[in-house]
């Protein structure tokens, strides 16, 4: 087991730039999960950290080396791939011991390590088959513990859920979190789904483009968003974000001046006002904000009503007995503690 | 001229529109016996679905049985028979060819190309598809490797017999090989007049023009595999010879097995080259060539047909192979 760490790691293709400069501390032990939408860098750093792609300038260090010119096998490092990318030709349980022919155990350690796993991973009675005759979750099962087998220090994981159904993801999703509590290892792992970032993580990376935009704890990423694009990704439904500005008298908002209230000392100028839309209310007294009900999306223990404002569309959540109708006048507020602030050339929070 | 144009043109129109007419009519036929409409429209629907195919298929296993069925038929009964194929000899020919030393010859020489040839175009195919894959100029040397594909047997045998060429004693040599044993410093050889290295010159010449195909058969095949399979033993600290063996070649042994039996009833049928090179002379006759032997120079039916069957039985059982192989695949 060990810590891991980046430091200004670049990566480009040919001309390209892909990764700017990423710096990043993972604690050992850590559960850090890197969340963002595709193309933003995120498989291409596990990629880095894994070995399987040159890094074109910065370091990477796995516990005290630094692994940049090491060979993947070397690292102390192994990886659970999207499409499981289990050798079909061969059993559950030669798939598992692939990684431990080069390890200079003995023949019954290596047994007893062999059926450890799959106790683990409770598939004893699968070491025999072919992956053919696996289902998919069955899969991914083998290839973590193609991974686990070895006991690295790093536990990559590139995207393992996403070819797996709602039930199943959500299912496994517990499996590997209690596997993390019990195993301890570090974890890296990526994905473009924020409930799974949200779920899973010690700490969330979010990226954009190549950069870093927030690190943080899943309740710090949630709670206080370090700009509108972190604000927008995570959490579902997204976050509202409307155009306002914030001036000498307060918060202006389509005409309607506000108490500036903790941004009174922030500079003036035009501003993206970002509300939840569990933080919105139907308040018929002293709304923030008016509009009709165009849409409503029931889940069950609530309903999403999309709003047509003069700011745009908002999306609020109410309580799913009683809905307002389609096409009704409803008004929205909000406590001020629930609205952030960003600027809207930069993004950036203002909190 | 102009009226053997016509004739010609008219056979052609007479063809495609007999093919129209019979489907047409036939399909029209079925529809009006059993139309699908009326009392036992159903009745009548499930009937027609089931006679439909046949009518369709009718062209073409007609074609099939007069074609192929028929000759395999009239090959067994000539093979009971004499040279004029009028006088009924019972066994009398399997008798001979078993006694025969030509077809003794051929039949051992079929079972050499038959282990050489296929193992050799896979093994440099595999070869040549795992080389070529990674490298920049990697399609310039498969389209090279592949152009022998393109000549005909004959043709290339043509180009082989320069490689191979011989001149006698005082005058210049000026075949390839020749030419590069003279180099190291050897005395030159009459490479296809020695008796069974000879063989292994003309299996070369198999060798080169299916190297070609396999190579793009399984060049295919190793494209397919999965990059993340090839990642994962990356990972797992296989080398690349390990990955070749163990996870690569594992995983296209269907392709290897289709490309191998493929090249298998190839190589039973060999005839071109040997007819080309040394006519079966010199020890080096196969049982294509034999039977071509009897059939049109020594002017025996019975013979022929008897060392035809022969062949027959050598392919038939890779045949089937080979089909259910490719099915599973499909």
């Amino acid at each position: 087991m060990a810590n891991l760490a980046l430091r200004n790691l670049v990566k480009t293709y040919g001309q390209t730039e892909v990764l700017h400069s990423i710096s990043l501390d993972v604690e050992d032990g850590e559960f850090v999960v890197f969340v963002g939408p595709s193309g933003c860098g995120k498989s291409t750093t596990l990629r880095l950290i894994a070995g399987l792609e040159e890094v074109s300038s910065g370091a990477i260090m796995i516990g005290d080396r630094e692994v940049n010119n090491l060979e993947p096998k070397e690292r102390d490092i192994a990886m659970v791939f999207q499409n499981y990318a289990i050798y079909p030709h061969m059993t559950v349980k030669k798939n598992i011991a692939f990684g431990l022919r080069s390890s200079k155990a003995s023949k019954v350690d290596k047994e007893a390590r062999i059926q450890e796993v799959a106790g683990i991973l409770d598939m004893v009675e699968l070491l025999d088959r072919k992956p053919s005759q696996l289902s998919g979750g069955q899969r991914q099962r083998v290839a973590i513990g193609r991974a686990m087998v070895r006991d690295p220090a790093v536990f990559l994981f590139d995207e393992p859920l996403s070819n797996l159904d709602a039930q199943l993801r959500t299912q496994m999703r517990l499996e590997i979190k209690k596997l993390h509590q019990r195993v301890g290892n570090t974890i890296v792992f990526v994905t473009h789904d924020q409930v799974e970032a949200m779920t899973m993580a010690d700490r969330i990376v979010v990226m954009k483009d190549g950069h870093i935009q927030q690190v943080g704890t899943p309740e710090e990423v949630y709670h206080s968003p370090a700009n509108s694009f972190v604000a927008r990704f995570i959490g579902a439904p997204s976050m509202n974000l409307l155009p306002a500005e914030l001036s000498a008298e307060g918060l202006t908002l389509a005409g309607k001046v506000l108490d500036a209230g903790r941004w009174a000392a922030s500079p003036v100028g035009k501003v993206l006002l970002g509300v939840r839309p569990n933080d919105l209310y139907i308040d018929e007294i002293r709304p923030l904000f008016e509009g009709r009900v165009s849409l409503r999306e029931p889940l069950g223990s609530e309903t999403l009503i999309y709003v047509e404002t003069e700011h745009g569309e908002v999306i609020a959540r109410a309580d799913g007995r009683m809905p307002p109708e389609v096409g009704a006048t409803i008004g929205l507020g909000a406590r001020t503690e629930d609205l952030h602030l960003f600027d809207a050339a930069s993004g950036v929070s203002l909190s | 001229m102009l009226a053997q144009l016509i004739s010609a043109f008219d056979i052609m129109i007479l063809g495609v529109f007999g093919c129209v007419a019979y489907y047409y009519l036939s399909n029209l036929a079925l529809d009006t016996l059993w139309p699908a409409h009326g009392k036992r429209a159903a009745h009548n629907i499930n009937r027609t679905t089931a006679i439909r195919p046949w009518l369709f298929l009718f062209p073409a296993l007609l074609l099939l049985t007069v074609y192929l069925v028929y000759p395999v038929i009239f090959s067994i009964w000539l093979s009971l028979h004499d040279r004029s194929g009028e006088v009924f000899i019972g066994f009398d020919n399997y008798r001979w060819m078993a006694n025969d030393a030509k077809f003794r010859e051929s039949f051992g020489n079929n079972l050499l190309w038959l282990v050489v040839v296929p193992a050799a175009s896979t093994a440099f195919g595999l070869l040549a598809a795992a080389l070529t894959d990674r490298i920049r100029w990697g399609n310039i040397a498969k389209s090279l490797i592949f152009m022998p594909m393109a000549i005909s047997f004959i043709g290339a045998s043509v180009i082989w017999k320069f490689v191979y060429d011989f001149r006698a004693e005082g005058q210049e040599q000026i075949g390839l090989l020749n030419a590069i044993v003279i180099g190291l410093g050897f005395e030159p050889q009459s490479w296809i007049t020695t008796g069974f290295w000879n063989s292994f010159f003309l299996m070369a010449i198999l060798v080169w023009i299916q190297t070609g195909f396999a190579m793009v058969i399984l060049s295919a095949a190793l494209r397919g595999i999965s990059e993340e399979t090839i990642e994962a033993a990356v990972l797992d600290g296989a080398n690349p010879l390990q990955i070749f063996w163990r996870i690569k070649v594992p995983q296209i042994w269907g392709s290897i097995a289709v490309v191998w039996t493929t090249i298998t009833i190839t190589v039973l049928k060999v005839f071109d080259i040997v007819l080309a090179m040394t006519n079966g002379q010199w020890g080096s006759q196969v049982l294509a060539n034999l039977m071509f032997d009897w059939m049109f120079r020594g002017n025996d039916f019975g013979r022929a047909s008897t060392v035809a069957l022969v062949i027959m039985a050598m392919v038939t059982p890779i045949m089937i192979w080979n089909i259910r192989n490719a099915k599973r695949d499909l």
